[in-house]
């Protein structure tokens, strides 16, 4: 019976305003959520429990503020909750923050790794593929549906359409919305979250080569030309063509 | 960090165009790019020469049939030199960068739209603010299409290397997209309707036009969700695809930010939409304040004459 973990990620709500102070985001005032992909991340786990057995562990990696998200999985569904971190770590650039969890992973014992396709806040795609490198395992990908037929059969995106690929052995998937529908936290999962202990743990991380710089709102657009009625969608094409040159 | 390797970007058994514009990123960061081509038939790879790279190494293997991650980490891996990685910021190169990085314990930088020596610039939370790193070694980037300029062809020194790597996934069954109509995220120029196009058979206004232009049609999640005819490998946005096109045209569509994380860093956007307040106007280089009705049938036209 599969040993199941799923990263969750506490990310600013998407529809919260990104400020930016000085040369840094200031993030004090916005929601925090779990990263939206990671939601499907966790409804694939589930299914997966409830097709093959096994337990599921969500995993995160921050500071104690994350404990949130992990009570939020919790209450929809997961058994067991665990925080990695340590307060003598610097920044972690994406090398830190794979190695940190696939060394979580291996402590915990994992076998298979949900995750999201990408976080609402990096929008990398790297941490899915990068710890299944490290754990030496297969992946896939940008998953839209998983079936659980003995292995795991992952519907991911291929050249002209779309690939159905069977995984044997330990494996990261990586989610993307597709057609699951989420399941919502009840009442009794909730006050469940409520008195479930957060494990945490530390791990080594290798130093960072890469360090932020700065953080800037994006360059603004100069205004665009504005037009009334259907009929300046003639005017609107020429544009396209001689002052864009785009077609 | 004078070396660097490029990962080609293959599309249908070629070396995609994108390939030349990661040269000048490649230059860009004072690196000699090596030109790595995944294949199974190393001709591909002679066309895989530009002006200011080094030489090009075909890596021939029979896991580069199809995508499997792991094989062609390990593939590539053993046969590229040590130094910087460079690969296209498509979905399925940034997952292999990951998996290249990850082997050699490098950093990983993606979606990289300015570089400054050894500075990169990418977008974060979803475009609402840009994020510039500094790398101290070597590293691993992928970098968007449409902003660096492509390299000039060049004849290329070619070697073969055969290489391959244990395939960890088999492929059971390939799902052929329904339409012969170019994906979103493949596309230079895209059009989009949202829930304003009022029902999907009136997405064919959209598709005619895709048709002249040789373009995509995306979707808004609203319609996406209310429609079934509109599936959701065509929506654009935060849980959707991010697009980069030179010219997106949103039609009846308001500008939510989820749909604006997905395509505000298109090149051009055109925006037709009612509603003169309606949010989209705001990032439009072109808007055209009236309704689809009034307006697809004379773009059309007008393109059509264009193009003709
Ligand atoms: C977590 C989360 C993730 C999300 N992810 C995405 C995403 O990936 N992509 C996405 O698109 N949205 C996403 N959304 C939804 C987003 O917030 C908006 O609800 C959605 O983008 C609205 O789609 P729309 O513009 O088509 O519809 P509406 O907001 O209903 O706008 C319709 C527009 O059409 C115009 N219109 C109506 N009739 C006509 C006509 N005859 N001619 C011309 N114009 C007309 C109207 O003026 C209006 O502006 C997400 C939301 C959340 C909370
Ligand atoms: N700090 C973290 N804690 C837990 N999961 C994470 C963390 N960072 C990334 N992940 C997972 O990896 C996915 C992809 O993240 P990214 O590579 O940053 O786009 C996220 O959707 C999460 O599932």
């Amino acid at each position: 019976m599969p040993n199941i973990v799923v990263l969750v990620k506490r990310v600013p709500d998407t529809n919260a305003r990104i400020v930016v102070n000085g040369d840094r985001v200031d993030l004090s005032a916005v929601k925090w959520v779990i990263s939206p992909y990671d939601e499907f991340a966790i409804e694939t786990a589930l299914q997966h429990k409830e097709a093959a057995g096994g337990s599921v562990t969500a995993l995160t990696l921050g500071p104690a503020a994350a404990d949130k998200v992990l009570k939020d999985a919790k209450a929809i569904g997961v058994d067991e909750i665990t925080r990695v971190w340590d307060d003598s770590w610097g920044e972690l650039d994406s090398n830190g923050i794979q190695s940190a969890l696939a060394d979580a992973i291996g402590q915990i014992g994992g076998e298979v790794v949900y995750c999201g396709k990408t976080a609402a806040d990096t929008g990398a795609g790297s941490t899915g593929p990068g710890i299944a490198e490290r754990l030496g395992w297969a992946s896939v990908s940008n998953v839209s549906d998983v079936a659980f037929d003995g292995g795991i059969i992952a519907t991911a995106p291929a050249e002209g359409g779309a690939a159905k690929v069977a995984v044997s052995g330990n494996a990261v998937i990586t989610c993307d919305k597709g057609s699951i529908k989420v399941r919502k936290p009840n009442v009794k999962g909730i006050m469940m979250a409520k008195r479930a202990q957060v494990n945490v743990i530390s791990a080594a991380v290798p130093a960072a080569s890469v360090t932020v710089v700065s953080q800037s709102p994006p360059p603004a657009k100069p205004a665009g030309k504005k037009y009334e009625g259907g009929d300046s969608a003639a005017e609107v094409a020429s544009l396209l063509r001689d002052e864009a040159n785009v077609i | 960090m004078s070396e660097s390797i490029i990962i080609a970007e293959t599309s249908k058994g070629a070396v995609a165009p994108v390939t030349a514009e990661l040269v000048s990123a490649a230059i860009a960061m004072g690196t000699t790019p090596t030109i790595i081509v995944p294949c199974t038939d190393s001709s591909i790879a002679d066309n895989a020469g530009f002006e200011g790279a080094g030489r090009t190494i075909a890596v021939k293997g029979g896991c580069f049939e199809n995508y499997d991650a792991s094989s062609w980490a390990a593939a590539i891996d053993a046969a590229a030199p040590a130094g910087t990685l460079l690969a296209a910021a498509t979905p399925q190169s940034k997952d292999l960068l990951a998996r290249v990085a990850a082997r050699r314990g490098l950093a990983v930088v993606q979606d990289v739209v300015a570089i400054n020596g050894s500075n990169l610039t990418s977008p974060i939370y979803s475009g609402k603010a840009m994020q510039t790193v500094a790398l101290s070694g070597d590293a691993a980037v992928s970098v968007r299409a449409n902003i660096f300029p492509a390299a000039n062809a060049s004849g290329a020194d070619v070697s073969v290397v055969d290489q391959s790597g244990d395939v960890a996934t088999a492929v059971q069954e390939i799902i052929a997209r329904a339409s012969a109509r170019l994906d979103v995220a493949e596309a230079n120029i895209i059009i989009s309707g949202g829930r304003g196009m009022g029902s999907p058979d009136n997405f064919s206004h959209l598709e005619r036009i895709a048709d002249v232009l040789g373009a995509a049609v995306g979707a808004s999640r609203a319609a996406v969700d209310t429609w079934d005819d509109i599936p959701h490998s065509m929506q654009v946005g935060q849980t959707g695809k991010t697009v980069n096109p030179n010219l997106y045209i949103a039609v009846g569509i308001s500008g939510a930010i989820q749909h604006l994380a997905g395509m505000r860093s298109s090149k051009y956007i055109v925006a037709i939409n009612k509603d003169a307040d309606a949010p989209i106007f705001a990032h439009a280089d072109y808007g055209i304040v009236a309704t689809w009705e009034e307006t697809l049938p004379v773009l059309e036209s007008a393109l059509s004459a264009m193009m003709a």
